[in-house]
């Protein structure tokens, strides 16, 4: 089985802080990580590899720092690492981004291609079915598992209350849920080898069979015309000092004066 | 594209086992109120199998337009034929918005048809508003898990499409007795490689109140310290008819289920009494409770950002607080009846 799993560096959002004073974020510093549900997506795809055979190659949109995340992936395990990068590609959307990917997953040969379901930067959980869309396959979002039958995949896909199990035929596209699995660590000779012997593949713009009008900044229908830090509601009573029963006293009377009961 | 041609605001309207889901019945409120400040009126797109029965519900809640595809192909929720219903439906009404549940179904079904459509798509947001001049959507959500907020238009494409956070938008009063006009457009289901085959439904026992409908939530976070101490929050939950949640530390630690986590990643809270038990208070939480009306944290370290969002916060050990105040209400609880 030929897979295909689409990584994107982040910067690690739990370490990103704002400038109190400017209200804008602080970047500098924050580490950058390959996005935790892609991550599992990864794992989910050498799995399946160690199971039924085949190549699972990586691919990542992004500017040239996210060479990183792709010797990462190389190093965990990955066969092929491509990087996706043009300035042509800049300002994208989801649409125009999945346009991209699209072009340039079209050139290489899958059976399955697995996205993580959402990043934590953008949190938006589009670009996957996008990219389904484009390539014309079928899409299972949020599985929490996934088993070969044949030509068909049998995957397990998380709901709110529920999940179904669903049969889906190849090729096509799944997004992956962090908590499906542990991925697991690069090894030591994986780093080495990731970094000294290997290779990550550049596609750029010319690489592409896409039209002008449907990457970058003018493929993108959405703008963001604003962006504001996040007002939060003021501070109310802090008791520092309060022993344990009269913490339980002070919160009673509070519960009391809102006729909580 | 003419953008003129498209006019009315369309909402999504999920359906699961014949159940509206609560999200629905917000963003009909919402569309009500934009297709108010439009001079426009409300459409509802109703999916299903045998689901006509659900539009009177959907004329009390704000539409005006009830879209029907009724078809055994829309029984449980697959993306291809839902998708391929509403970009029919697009194409034939021909609307300038279409708001969606930014739900596992909303989630996945919207992308879907936007790649189809070539139109914009925000996703998860909380706030939508009609720009005065442009009469277009301003679309604004939380991004960078929940350190800013970005407003964001689509002005040159239609349908303008957004996903909405549940529990974010409030819905009307209802308008007992309302109608609306059912319409039935002719869409062909024809299934083809993209139709996947839903083989079974396995729903989770859940003999909870959902968490977004509970009035007093108690909260665990890190700091509870394990999967064991979360009965000292039941405890104190049971007390006071409340609902344990939790912070998404604790998901990952494998404490308590993913449908009880707040947050940026789990679900958006408002109850009147929110306890943060244990929470740090990271953005991505504060973002999923701070509309809470009352925020009453419990946390050893004192510069927890928790403290900052919270009405009455306390710097102390729930390990020992919590039991204390769970018995002196429990104590007054009896008092009051007489026993």
């Amino acid at each position: 089985m030929k897979i295909i799993v689409c990584i994107k560096q982040v910067p690690n959002t739990n370490e990103v802080k704002l400038d109190p004073i400017k209200g804008t974020l602080i970047r500098d510093g924050v580490p950058s990580i390959m996005n935790p549900d892609d991550k599992a997506g990864l794992e989910a795809a050498l799995t399946l590899k160690e199971r039924y055979g085949g190549e699972v190659n990586v691919v990542s949109m992004g500017p040239p720092q996210a060479d990183a995340v792709l010797r990462e992936a190389m190093a965990m395990g990955a066969d092929k690492a491509y990087l996706v990068t043009d300035r042509a590609f800049g300002g994208a959307d989801t649409l125009a981004t999945s346009t991209t990917l699209a072009a340039a997953v079209k050139k290489m040969e899958y059976d399955l291609i697995i996205t993580g379901r959402q990043a934590i930067d953008g949190d938006t959980a589009q670009v996957g079915p996008q990219l389904a869309e484009h390539l014309n396959i079928p899409n299972v979002s949020y599985a929490e598992k996934i088993d070969l039958d044949g030509k068909t995949l049998v995957v397990q896909r998380q709901y709110e209350d529920r999940y179904h199990t669903v049969r889906v035929q190849m090729p096509c596209l799944l997004t992956a849920l962090g908590e499906m699995n542990k991925p697991r660590y690069m090894t030591p000779g994986g780093i080495f080898d990731a970094y000294r012997k290997r290779e990550v593949t550049i596609v750029t713009r010319a690489d592409l069979d896409v039209e002008d009008e449907k990457i970058g900044l003018k493929g993108s229908p959405t703008r963001v015309v604003q962006s504001f830090p996040k007002s939060l509601k003021a501070a109310g009573v802090k008791e520092a000092a309060l022993e344990p029963e009269e913490a339980a006293n002070f919160i009673m009377e509070k519960l009391k004066e809102k006729f909580i009961f | 594209m003419n953008i003129q041609d498209y006019k009315g605001v369309f909402v999504f309207v999920q359906q699961v086992d014949s159940h509206i889901s609560g999200v629905s019945y917000e963003l009909l409120g919402k569309a009500r109120e934009l297709a108010d400040t439009l001079n426009t009126e409300v459409g509802a797109i109703l999916l299903g199998s045998n689901v006509e029965k659900l539009a009177d519900n959907l004329a009390e809640y704000g539409a005006d337009t009830v879209i029907v595809v009724d078809s055994e192909e829309l029984k449980e929720y697959r993306t291809e034929p839902y998708a391929h219903s509403i970009t029919s439906i697009v194409e034939k009404y021909k609307p300038e918005i279409i708001l969606y549940g930014a739900t596992a179904i909303g989630r996945d079904l919207a992308p879907r048809v936007s790649a189809r459509l070539k139109a914009g798509l925000t996703a998860d947001c909380t706030k939508l508003d009609i720009d005065e001049q442009t009469k277009g959507l301003r679309m604004t959500r939380p991004a960078f898990g929940g350190n800013i907020m970005a407003t964001i238009i689509s002005p040159e494409h239609r349908p303008q499409m957004a996903t909405v956070r549940p529990g974010v938008m409030q819905r009307i009063a209802k308008r007992a007795g309302a109608k609306a006009k059912i319409e039935k457009p002719q869409i062909e289901l024809t299934p083809n490689n993209k139709y996947v085959e839903v083989t079974q439904v396995v729903k989770k026992v859940v003999n909870k109140i959902d968490i977004m409908d509970a009035k007093i939530l108690v909260s665990g976070g890190r700091g509870v310290g394990s999967k064991e101490n979360f009965a000292i929050l039941k405890g104190l939950a049971d007390v006071l008819g409340a609902e344990v949640s939790c912070s998404r530390a604790c998901v990952d630690a494998g404490w308590i289920e993913k449908d009880q986590q707040v947050g940026q990643t789990g679900k958006t809270v408002r109850p009147h009494v929110y306890f943060a038990v244990g929470i740090s208070g990271a953005i991505q939480h504060l973002a999923g409770m701070e509309e809470s009306d009352i925020i009453i944290a419990i946390n050893k370290d004192p510069s927890a950002p928790i403290f900052d969002v919270a009405d009455y916060g306390i710097v102390g050990d729930m390990n020992k607080i919590v039991p204390i105040l769970t018995e002196k209400i429990k104590a007054e609880k009896a008092a009051k009846l007489g026993v």
